[in-house]
């Protein structure tokens, strides 16, 4: 389905989009007040921009640093090349240790994998632990954004779904009610687990450490309950070394939630005594994205979400609309990457406003490439004929300053005389919930043409 | 100093009035301006589509048109952003080169160029401005509530000069209007609750007129307008700032 019509189904409700627009704007609202106050914020973007880019033009060295490190550390690292390899892989360290219960905090990657229902397929249990990540998962959705999974869910609605999969009270949304019984049914899935599986936020190259960042401390609790950890990163997660988490950890707390810093950075390094620890890293059209150089610097993400909160298009069509893992600006420059056909609508699903390239912590110039997308997509996917054929016309048009003024003249004499049921029916999309402006008799041309006329 | 004026494609044709207002304020303050003939698009609408070989005439036109004066003044931020951001699909000759570099929005020319900051125009009434996406965050010409950097807005300098004109604060700052050029059409329930709800915005504020270096965006929030039967006017910056009587 194209983002338009998705779009069109949620704005059905319209008190819906109305509480989804101020949610995602409050947080929006909360992140500038954070900003704002520190002083270098600017400078932080930049050095944040900088250091990514760095990392990405030194990938290869930096990637082979941390693998040495890790292994140092007494972890045991795989390489994947795609989102099956990946999969067998966990599952493959799942078997080795007997692991039949799994609990996993927030991760993107294994999102973009699969992870979950291939898992499930081969008789394991994973339970997502990040409380709007069980919430998506009790409702068998994939999360609508990147921090905030659920935020497409009103609290009622979470109430009715506790209830029938937790065995809950009605409780009218009662948040605190709920949190508390989502807290023991949670505690119980870590107590049992046999392996924990996390995300990974930043990968320091020179110390082969990791740090997961999570609000719930709900990494923690797994990774340290759990005989085996198994921490799964994108081969761009990586910074160079421990120093370079003073300019991310603060930009990322802020920009995703208005956070001075995300509750729980979890720093991890080595397994403890007894304990595994295994590190996954994925490509997955991570590196056919990065010889792209016009779209080089969408892998600059640090996945905060902000561009999601503060684009106008994703607040008011909410992030299922983008059928895609990452929703919102960063996901429709990241998924025609992946499958052009498939996404070739997201780069569109955008007015090219550019609150989203001011936003972003790490400065991806978004909005720029979603222009640039549109001019691949229209290339080399099939458009609508209508769309091609008018785009040509408009070009030809504007390409001869006397056939613009002839069609000028036909159109103004049409919206002055045609009667308005007819200017607005149905081809002219417009003209469902807007007018159009009358014909003026002359235009500006013909106005200042006269104009010069009677002064000679 | 020859001024070239550059009238867009649905100002010329549907909006005239905003480019007799521009030509006349820029004549009243003095600056010898003219409008070559011929003038048609400057490419944008093929190219935010995709199709930005389609656009090429009107990148030459454009050029051609404009090549030979010192600066070129057009009532559009969004447009003069256009030139300046993505001409660079034609080659890039001495005149292209020149025309991209002295292209300027109307506001940002006065301002900036004249260094007038006073019109000496007459307007007792409430003003809310929308901050046009391509004019705030493409040529910056103003600070956007996303960055942190000084507070400054080139329109509403402008504006507080004016007499009688109170300008009116609102919720949201610089939310995008949901035009979007095709995307007013292709993603239509969007674009259209987007107009609505910065319009509410204007109204919750007490604003009677919305203002903005853009028609194009003043198009949408006038079709929406009319077509509601609000309580509110729409003019172009140049309208307001060539209110004399």
């Amino acid at each position: 389905m194209s983002h338009s019509k998705a779009a069109t189904i949620f704005n059905k409700d319209e008190k819906k989009v109305n509480w989804h627009d101020k949610a995602l704007w409050f947080v929006r609202h909360k992140r500038d007040k954070s900003a704002h106050s520190v002083k270098g914020w600017e400078e932080l973007r930049n050095l944040g921009h900088g250091i990514k880019a760095h990392t990405l033009s030194n990938l290869d060295t930096y990637l082979i640093q941390f693998e040495e490190n890790a292994i140092k550390n007494g972890v045991q690292v795989h390489w994947a090349a795609d989102a099956d390899e990946h999969n067998k892989i966990v599952q493959s360290i799942l078997k080795a240790h007997n692991a039949k219960k799994v609990v996993k905090s927030k991760s993107m990657l294994t999102e973009e994998c699969h992870l979950n229902p291939f898992l499930e397929a081969n008789d394991i249990e994973v339970i997502d632990t990040d409380l709007g990540e069980r919430i998506v998962q009790l409702a068998k959705e994939p999360p609508s954004h990147i921090v905030l999974p659920a935020i497409h869910k009103k609290k009622e609605e979470v109430d009715v779904l506790f209830q029938e999969h937790l065995g809950t009270k009605p409780c009218d949304g009662d948040p605190q009610y709920l949190t508390g019984e989502a807290r023991k049914h949670l505690r119980e899935k870590f107590i049992q687990a046999d392996a924990a599986i996390t995300g990974v936020n930043f990968a320091v190259a020179d110390t082969g450490g990791f740090v997961v960042c999570t609000n719930e401390g709900n990494a923690d609790m797994g990774v340290h309950l759990a005989p085996v950890h198994i921490a799964c990163m994108g081969i761009e997660k990586l910074i160079p070394k421990q120093e370079h988490l003073g300019v991310f950890l603060r930009l990322l707390g802020r920009s995703a939630t208005g956070q001075h810093i995300t509750t729980y950075s979890s720093h991890f390094k080595k397994p403890r005594n007894g304990a595994k620890m295994h590190i996954v890293i994925v490509d997955n059209g991570r590196t056919e994205q990065l010889s792209r150089p016009d779209f080089r610097a969408s892998l600059h993400c640090i996945r905060c979400g902000a561009c999601m909160n503060t684009c106008p298009i994703y607040r008011r069509s909410g992030g299922h609309s983008y059928d895609s893992t990452i929703p919102g600006p960063i996901g429709s420059i990241l998924s025609p990457g992946k499958d052009l056909k498939k996404h070739s609508t997201l780069p569109f699903a955008s007015t090219l406003c550019g609150s989203c390239s001011d936003v972003c912590p790490v400065k991806i110039d978004i909005h720029t490439q979603l222009y640039k997308w549109r001019q691949i997509i229209t290339k080399e996917t099939p458009q609508p004929f209508i769309k091609k054929t008018s785009m040509k016309m408009m070009g030809n048009i504007f390409s001869k300053p006397s056939q613009f003024d002839k069609v000028g003249k036909v159109a103004r004499w049409s919206l002055r005389n045609l009667p308005k049921g007819m200017i607005n029916s149905k081809p002219n999309v417009w003209g469902k919930a807007r007018d159009l402006p009358l014909g003026p008799k002359e235009s500006f041309e013909d106005w200042y043409k006269k104009r010069n006329k009677d002064e000679q | 100093m020859k001024v070239g004026l550059f009238i867009p494609c649905y100002i010329n044709q549907l909006y005239p009035q905003v480019g007799k207002a521009t030509l006349e304020l820029l004549e009243r303050l003095n600056v010898d301006v003219m409008y070559p003939l011929g003038q048609t698009c400057c490419g944008q609408p093929m190219a935010n589509s995709g199709y930005e070989y389609e656009s090429v005439g009107s990148c030459n036109n454009f050029v051609s048109n404009f090549k030979d004066f010192d600066y070129i003044v057009t009532p559009s931020g969004s447009c003069a952003y256009h030139v300046k951001k993505h001409y660079d699909i034609i080659p890039q000759t001495d005149d292209v080169v020149k025309v991209r570099e002295n292209v300027y929005e109307l506001c940002d020319f006065i301002l900036n160029v004249l260094k007038v900051k006073n019109v000496g125009a007459k307007f007792p009434y409430k003003v809310g401005i929308h901050k046009s996406c391509h004019g705030l965050r493409g040529l910056r010409l103003g600070s956007c509530s996303e960055k942190v950097t000084e507070a400054y807005s080139y329109i509403g300098e402008l504006l507080k000069e004016v007499s009688g004109t109170e300008v009116i604060e609102l919720t949201r700052a610089d939310e995008c209007c949901g035009f979007g050029g095709t995307f007013a059409v292709t993603e239509e329930a969007i674009s259209v609750k987007m107009g609505k709800d910065r319009i509410k915005d204007h109204l919750d504020n007490g604003v009677e007129v919305i203002t903005a270096t853009d028609t194009s965006c003043l198009m949408h929030l006038e079709g929406l307008v009319t077509r509601n039967k609000q309580p509110l006017k729409i003019l172009h910056i140049a309208e307001i700032l060539n209110s004399v009587n």
